[in-house]
């Protein structure tokens, strides 16, 4: 397990290198899902304000 | 096939299609992923020259790669709205712009963290990661672009314009390796003939490279659906919707 972490000395390279990818894609699909909370939020708000 | 262009276009139907592809897409994408991950930092022998710095091309390839792919799905449906004035074509190339952008600067940073202990420099003005910066530059202004022109439909013009006249880097990304001999090493995968890659670092990239289109497909398609609630809020289906419960 040392062994692999280590991947033979170029750790700081290799790891960075997916946990930023990682990182920025699933920044992206938060986004997406977050703001799809937030407009059907809005629309059920107007929905209720134009019924009444 | 014009009749079902022309039904894919509405945004009604094209909501109904996302909503049960995307569940779908988001399963095989975390599968392809998972697989690809795995057979790329355990299954996939070490490299004889660059020992295990080489893994990083299971995560910068696939970035680059999308970085054009996006790239010309927006300009193609960039070329839509402007031909044939489709609104759906308009808001999947707005959605794809900050995707694209990502998978740019990905494939820039992850090159640069290989290209250190490779190379021994992080950065070089070499063809190819010069015109991978200018596409970074392009997406950036297309989006500025696009929120500083206040009217929509202009902005929608404008932006789709700059998309299509940014096309012209697209090959010369592309073709930069061969054009430039310069420190970038030449494709090894898209050429012709057998690619110089063995088989058991080929599979986990393409894997990968599956997986991330199908990431790109997943997230448009999500922002797409969030576009299309927002701008059609006063249409009849979209109401019938929310009366439902069903968005």
């Amino acid at each position: 397990m040392t062994e692999f972490l280590a991947m033979g000395g170029y750790a700081i390279y290799v790891w960075p290198s997916f946990a930023l990818t990682a990182i920025v894609m699933l920044a992206n699909l938060f986004a997406a899902l977050t703001r799809r909370k937030k407009v059907i939020a809005m629309l059920k708000r107007q929905h209720a304000e134009t019924k009444t | 096939m014009f009749r079902w262009f022309h039904k894919l276009a509405s945004t009604k139907n094209f909501y109904r299609l996302a909503e049960i592809m995307t569940p779908l897409l988001a399963v095989a994408c975390a599968l392809l992923i998972g697989v690809g991950l795995y057979q790329g930092l355990f299954v996939a022998p070490t490299d004889y020259e660059q020992g295990e710095s080489y893994r990083i091309i299971y995560v910068h390839v696939p970035s680059a790669w999308m970085s054009m792919f996006i790239y010309m799905v927006m300009a193609f449906c960039s070329l839509l709205f402007l031909v044939w004035k489709m609104k759906l074509a308009d808001i999947v190339a707005e959605v794809s712009a900050p995707l694209g952008a990502s998978f740019t600067f990905l494939a820039l940073v992850t090159g640069s963290l290989w290209g250190k202990p490779m190379w021994g420099t992080w950065w070089e003005w070499d063809a190819r990661l010069t015109s991978e910066l200018i596409l970074l530059f392009i997406y950036i202004g297309y989006m500025a672009l696009r929120s500083s022109i206040e009217n929509k439909s202009s902005a929608a013009r404008a932006a789709a314009i700059l998309a299509l006249v940014g096309v012209v880097n697209i090959p010369i990304i592309h073709y930069s390796v061969e054009w430039w001999n310069t420190l970038h090493q030449p494709a090894s995968i898209t050429k012709l003939g057998k690619p110089s890659i063995h088989i058991s670092m080929l599979i986990p990239l393409l894997l990968m490279a599956l997986g991330f289109t199908l990431f790109y497909f997943v997230t448009m398609l999500l922002k797409t659906r969030n576009v299309i609630l927002e701008r059609e809020v006063n249409s009849a289906w979209v109401r019938e919707r929310i009366k439902e419960d069903r968005l």
